[in-house]
Order: structure tokens, then sequence, then C-alpha cells
């Protein structure tokens, strides 16, 4: 049976569809059967950052409601070929998946696949708790930014109440992903540190994505930053976040607060 | 830029990080405190198992208090025997029940 991540933050625009894909694509690069699915009614994007949005022809309420077959419906990357996709439905009303539907689908994947990562919609409405429902693990994304550290705390407190498991009086696995830290800001003191926001929300790290222009580049193209830049410091901290994830016992550095001299000068980026 | 400004806009970070920890300890126990509750309640009987052997089942963990202040009530049966039985652990003097108030 496989293990069912869900991908939560709370907040929007933190990178809960960015990593989704990364985390995805990283799982199924090692071999594993993995799909990922976009629980985001309505708003749905994992498909148009997986490069897949012009080959979605049945979705996931189309095979919730019985009208469509999970393989008709689940989208095989060209790149990869152990992953795979199932869309979210961009027309329907978002009160068109029900719980049983959704425990159904994500019983039928968890047959198939090693990984089912779900995409979790912002906010703590319907969506996003159907999302983590069924989750036997957490990824909790999180910006070193206050709001996002708030909403963080809020989807914990959610994910140890209102999951199956939490229901059945056991623990969902939890674990923090600090998305776009920048280190140098956070050694001068204007961002929140790592230890600052483990200390906040006390659940287990999994990986810290540095700011990287290369998850807009890799989002402009639809391919998963770990295949368009793989060796970038941000695709690298996705594969290793991935192998922790899998129960690999990987080291987890600091990134470096250290900048070479040339761009210590002349800055790196706009804010 | 003003080099007073420039001193004042470093070193944010402390500031959000002390806003968030007085926020979020309010709202862990306003939005959930059956959870924060429970979550108290296991590590109290972890804790307590481990030197003294006890009924989960007797730990009464309650919150109250008004707006201003709230209070944490904490009853826990410790068996009589189970302290005197154990040559190396003092008895209590004041009975069975421990009770603590925060």
């Amino acid at each position: 049976m496989g293990n069912v991540i869900v991908v939560t933050s709370g907040k929007g625009g933190v990178g809960k569809t960015t990593s989704t894909a990364a985390i995805g694509a990283a799982l199924a690069e090692t071999g594993k059967r993995v799909c990922v699915v976009d629980f985001d009614v309505g708003l749905r994007n994992l498909d148009l950052v997986l490069g897949a949005e012009r080959r979605v022809v049945y979705d996931f309420i189309n095979v919730a409601q019985g009208d469509a077959k999970l393989n008709q419906a689940l989208i095989r990357d060209k790149r990869v070929e152990t992953l795979y996709l199932l869309a979210a439905s961009q027309t329907r009303d978002k009160d068109a998946l029900t719980d049983e539907g959704v425990e159904r689908v994500i019983g039928e994947l968890k047959a198939s696949f090693d990984w089912v990562v779900c995409d979790s919609p912002a906010g703590i409405e319907r969506g996003a708790l159907l999302a983590m429902r069924f989750a036997d693990t957490a990824v909790v994304v999180c910006n070193p930014e206050v709001s996002s550290v708030r909403d963080s705390d809020r989807i914990i407190g959610l994910l140890d109440s209102r999951t199956r498991r939490a229901e059945g009086g056991s623990r969902i696995d939890k674990h923090l992903l600090l998305t776009r830290f920048d280190p140098n800001r956070s050694a001068r003191g204007e961002m929140l540190s790592v230890a600052d926001v483990l200390e906040i929300l006390s659940i287990p790290l999994v990986g810290i994505i540095p700011e990287s222009e290369e998850i807009l580049r890799a989002s402009n193209i639809g391919a998963p930053i770990t295949m368009n830049a793989g060796a970038s410091l941000a695709a690298k901290a996705y594969k290793e976040a991935a192998r922790r994830l899998a129960g690999e016992p990987v080291p987890l550095a600091m990134p470096s607060e250290k900048k070479p001299f040339f761009s210590r000068l002349f800055g790196r980026r706009a804010a | 830029m003003n080099l007073l400004k420039m001193f004042q806009a470093r070193g944010s970070a402390p500031v959000a990080r002390e806003r968030l920890q007085i926020l979020l300890a309010h709202e862990r126990v306003r939005l959930g405190p059956e959870d924060l509750l429970s979550r108290l309640r296991d590590d109290l009987i972890a804790t307590i198992l481990r030197h003294v052997e006890i009924d989960p089942a007797k730990v009464m963990v309650k919150m109250d208090g008004d707006s201003a202040v709230s209070t944490l009530e904490i009853d826990i049966e410790i068996p009589r025997e189970k302290i005197v039985g154990d040559g190396k652990r003092r008895p209590m003097d004041d009975g069975e029940a421990l009770t603590t108030a925060a």
C-alpha cells in the first residue's frame, strides 16, 4: 500500500504546488510509482506546473463520481515514466467532492502507487480539509514570514484534529518544508531564522528550499524544478527532502550564509 | 538613505519572532483548546508513568478562566500503594491525589 502525503500550508502562494511537483518528481526519479493529485477544484494549477495542461481529459471529480475510470483520468508524465497526475476539475463546483468519493479514489491510488502526493488548496475550508483527510504524512510548506508561520500553526492544529488518523487516536506524521528561504537576509536579522520557525512550530524539518530564480523558470516551461534545473540549489534541496520523506537519513545542512564577493557586491535579485 | 533608517531596518526578525510567539500562544488556546488539552494530557501521563504507575483514565486536565487569565487544573490520582510500595520513592504526605493549579 502506498503512502499518502498532503502538501499543505493554509496560506496561499507559499509554494504548495511547486513543492508538490518537485517532491513528486524527485520521488518518481528514484523509480517509485508516484501520483500527484490536485485538490484545488476550480483553480487547478498542478497540470500547468507539470506541463500537462493540454492533456487533461478526465479529472478527479469525474473519477470520484464514477463518470470515468481512474486509469482514464491518470496522465503519465512524458519525462519520468513513473510519475502520474490526477488533475482537479476546473469547471465544477468544489462541493462536488465528497468524503466518500475522495476516500475511494485515494484508496484506489494507494493500491497502485508507492506515493500519492496531494496538493492542497489554500485556506482551511472543505477542499483543504479533504486534501489532508486521508493522509499518512503531511508536508507543511512555510515561508519565513509572519503570516505564513501563523497559518502553518493553524494547519498543524487541523492536521492533529481533523484527519482520519487523528480521529482514530493516532497521529499524522508532520514535516516542515521551509521555502523561499534567504540565508543572507536571515543572517542579517531581516528574516526569521530556521531555528525561529522550528521553535515556534515545533515539528521536524524535512527541508529548506532557498529562494531561487530557477523556480519561476521551471514553471514558465512547465517542468518540475528537479527536472528543469536539477543541479540548482533549490532542486537539490527538494531531492534531499524527498529522500528524507522516504525515510532515508540525509543530513540537513543549513544553507550557506556566505555569498561570493561578486554577488555580495552587486546583489542577486529584486525582492 | 539616512544611516539611522538603515540601522532600524535591520534586525526586524526578532520582532517578528516575538510577535508570533505571543500571538500563537493565545491562538492555540483559543482555537484549539481541546487539542491543546489532549496533547498536554498525553505528555503529562507519559511523564508521570516514567516515575509512578497510574491509571491514565484518572488523569483530569481542565482549562478554565475568563478573558483576562486562564487557569489550568490538573488532577491526577495516584494509588497510595504505588508510591509506598517502592522503597526508593518517598510516600506523599497528603493523601492520594496530587492537584496542581497553574
